[in-house]
């Protein structure tokens, strides 16, 4: 494979992390930020694909493919285990969002939720 | 049992029991306990020889390196190893007794899920310090990923829900920024074994934009200030033994992958200006995290922003090893101020736990008189936090005298001020726990009963933590097989 055409992959790779990452930054809304995530990871196994071409001859280099493929199987399973969490986040909070109210300090004193009697329990 | 069987077992048997306890229900605790057993011989067996052969290597399937997966077993992974048996050890004790003595009506379908996790949790962290090759350590960093986030997720309220989701995100983000370093090298170097790297490593532009993305994922990972946003909400929110296994473990499995990064793969990168800046983000660390601890309303956050600081003083350790005038002991010393960190932050994260149970509340302001309902647990917050303060003859103190001898003998003035000042912040935020728990009351409330095992737990790591100096000088010899060529001569 002429060296140019693995470059182009090599960038087209580069962009996509960029954009996943930009979007994980500025959307708020939870599918668009695991969306966002799943771009990022098919900009890195895309950079992956193109080193895997790097090598001289007409065989591509096996190595990082059978890495591609473990890391796909880890992007599956943390696409279900951030969907499930998402899910319930709405069923808890009514919302897709991860609200800024939520952050330490606040949390546990302001919000008691009904379910939460343990810590909510007088002293006395 | 032969090296590579006790290798094997460090990994398997965490895994089989993670998968029985999902499958039996009731037999979580003995499941946990039986691993710590199978574990703690398979430890005994390794370090024997390690001390007596050097590192041991153990091939996968008999397939090597590069095609196949190496684990490899030095002195610094058998100390994590170690650190996290006895930490593992110490939940399987208490983590019953906790979920089944709190006014939680779902108390028993966390403690179902709690068993199979935490197992999960061991098995990713123990294959995490004996992987040898960096794409191996993305794969067992992932697997500690999802195993923390769903244990956060685990206390079930809105606010652990959240701060979960949140630290997946930044996990997941972090863990790509790492994937695409490791693509980088591999393009560069053609290998992904840390050993090999160190050969073939040449300092160049590609390679030092893979090491800031690889650090960069690993800094956030590890918590290390500016990037520790994440940490005191997910730490706080979580069922008091999930904090204690965070904070103690979790964030240091990405501490150790920097470690192996750079000073073993990429010793030829370490400049002096690298170093500094680790050691500058440590300072601020410990200076940001310690003021936050003080002015935290509840005991939780205090003992999780007082994690922030500490790991602090992990990163002070760049600067300080990687110059070769007394290299070694900075090594050391920071190491084993991270096993100290280790038991005295689950001693104390535990006696968070047992207050909150007996007295139902963990606000700081209205602990006067814990001392009278739980004697045991306020000595071992006070011990644990002896350690944490660094006072003597604690391996807290061990730890911090090492790098500050270090520090003094290199003439690094600027991390001698450091260390102290961080010691009178950490002595303030734990005098202020102490001196409201020792306030007398009148009349003293009647606390709920919590079973003696969850304070007898916390008391015997604060222990550990303290008696561990003693051990300081055999650790060093530990630590000094396989550690890195960078500071391979200097006597401690």
């Amino acid at each position: 494979m002429p060296d140019t055409d693995h470059r182009l992959y090599l960038l087209a790779g580069a962009a996509l992390f960029v954009i996943g990452f930009y979007s994980l930054l500025v959307q708020a809304h939870l599918l668009r930020r695991i969306m966002a995530l799943n771009v990022m990871g098919s900009g890195v196994f895309l950079v992956f694909i193109a080193l895997a071409a790097q090598t001289p001859g007409p065989i591509p280099d096996p190595v990082p493919h059978a890495m591609v493929l473990t890391g796909i199987v880890v992007s599956v399973c943390a696409t279900g285990l951030a969907l499930a969490l998402a899910d319930r986040v709405l069923a808890a909070t009514g919302r897709v969002e991860l609200g800024d109210d939520e952050d330490a300090a606040a949390s546990s004193d302001a919000t008691p939720v009904a379910s939460d009697a343990r810590k909510e329990k007088p002293a006395a | 049992m032969t090296s590579a069987w006790a290798i094997a077992l460090l990994i398997l048997s965490p895994l089989a029991a993670a998968a029985l306890a999902f499958a039996f229900p009731g037999r979580g605790r003995g499941l946990a306990l039986g691993t710590a057993a199978v574990v703690g011989a398979a430890i005994v067996q390794l370090t024997r020889a390690v001390l007596a052969g050097g590192v041991q290597t153990h091939r996968v399937g008999g397939w090597g390196a590069p095609l196949g997966i190496d684990l490899r077993a030095d002195g610094l992974a058998l100390l994590m190893l170690m650190v996290t048996a006895g930490i593992g050890t110490a939940i399987s004790l208490y983590a019953q007794g906790y979920f089944r003595s709190g006014h939680d009506d779902e108390a028993p379908h966390r403690e179902r899920y709690f068993w199979p996790l935490f197992l999960f949790l061991w098995t990713a962290l123990n294959a995490l310090f004996l992987s040898a090759d960096i794409f191996n350590l993305y794969v067992t960093l992932e697997l500690l990923g999802f195993a923390a986030v769903t244990l956060v997720a685990l206390a079930g309220k809105r606010a652990a829900l959240t701060a979960a989701l949140r630290y997946l995100f930044v996990s997941l983000a972090a863990s790509l920024f790492y994937l695409l370093g490791v693509g980088l090298v591999y393009g560069q170097c053609a290998t992904v074994d840390l050993a090999s790297l160190a050969a073939k490593a040449q300092p160049g532009p590609t390679l030092w934009v893979a090491l800031a993305l690889m650090t960069g994922g690993l800094i956030a990972k590890a918590a290390l200030f500016p990037m520790h946003f994440w940490l005191p909400p997910a730490h706080a929110n979580a069922p008091a033994p999930v904090s204690a296994l965070l904070s103690a473990l979790v964030v240091k499995g990405s501490f150790y992958i920097l470690l192996r990064l750079w000073f073993e793969a990429f010793p030829a990168l370490m400049t002096p200006g690298v170093a500094q800046l680790f050691g500058g983000l440590g300072a601020a660390a410990i200076l940001w995290g310690s003021v936050q601890a003080l002015l935290q309303p509840r005991l939780k956050l205090l003992i999780a922003y007082s994690t922030v600081a500490q790991l602090g003083y992990l990163f002070l350790l760049f600067p300080l090893a990687a110059a070769r005038e007394g290299g070694f002991v900075a090594w050391s010393g920071g190491l084993i101020f991270l096993g100290a960190h280790a038991c005295a932050k689950t001693a104390m994260f535990l006696t968070a736990g047992n207050i909150l149970h007996a007295a139902g509340h963990d606000r700081i302001k209205d602990l006067d008189g814990i001392t009278h309902s739980l004697p045991i647990s306020a000595f071992a917050f006070g011990l644990a936090g002896l350690s944490l303060v660094g006072l003597p003859p604690s391996s807290g103190f061990a730890g911090k005298w090492l790098l500050l001898n270090s520090a003094l003998a290199q003439g690094q003035w600027v991390w001698v001020a450091l260390i102290l000042i961080g010691s009178l912040l950490a002595a303030a935020y734990v005098m202020r726990v102490l001196s409201h728990a020792f306030t007398r009351v009148a009349e003293p409330t009647t606390p709920n009963p919590i079973p003696p095992v969850m304070e007898w737990t916390a008391l015997a790591l604060a222990l550990l933590s303290v008696g561990l100096g003693f051990a300081s000088h055999w650790v060093a010899e530990l630590l000094r097989v396989g550690a890195p060529v960078l500071m391979g001569g200097a006597a401690p």
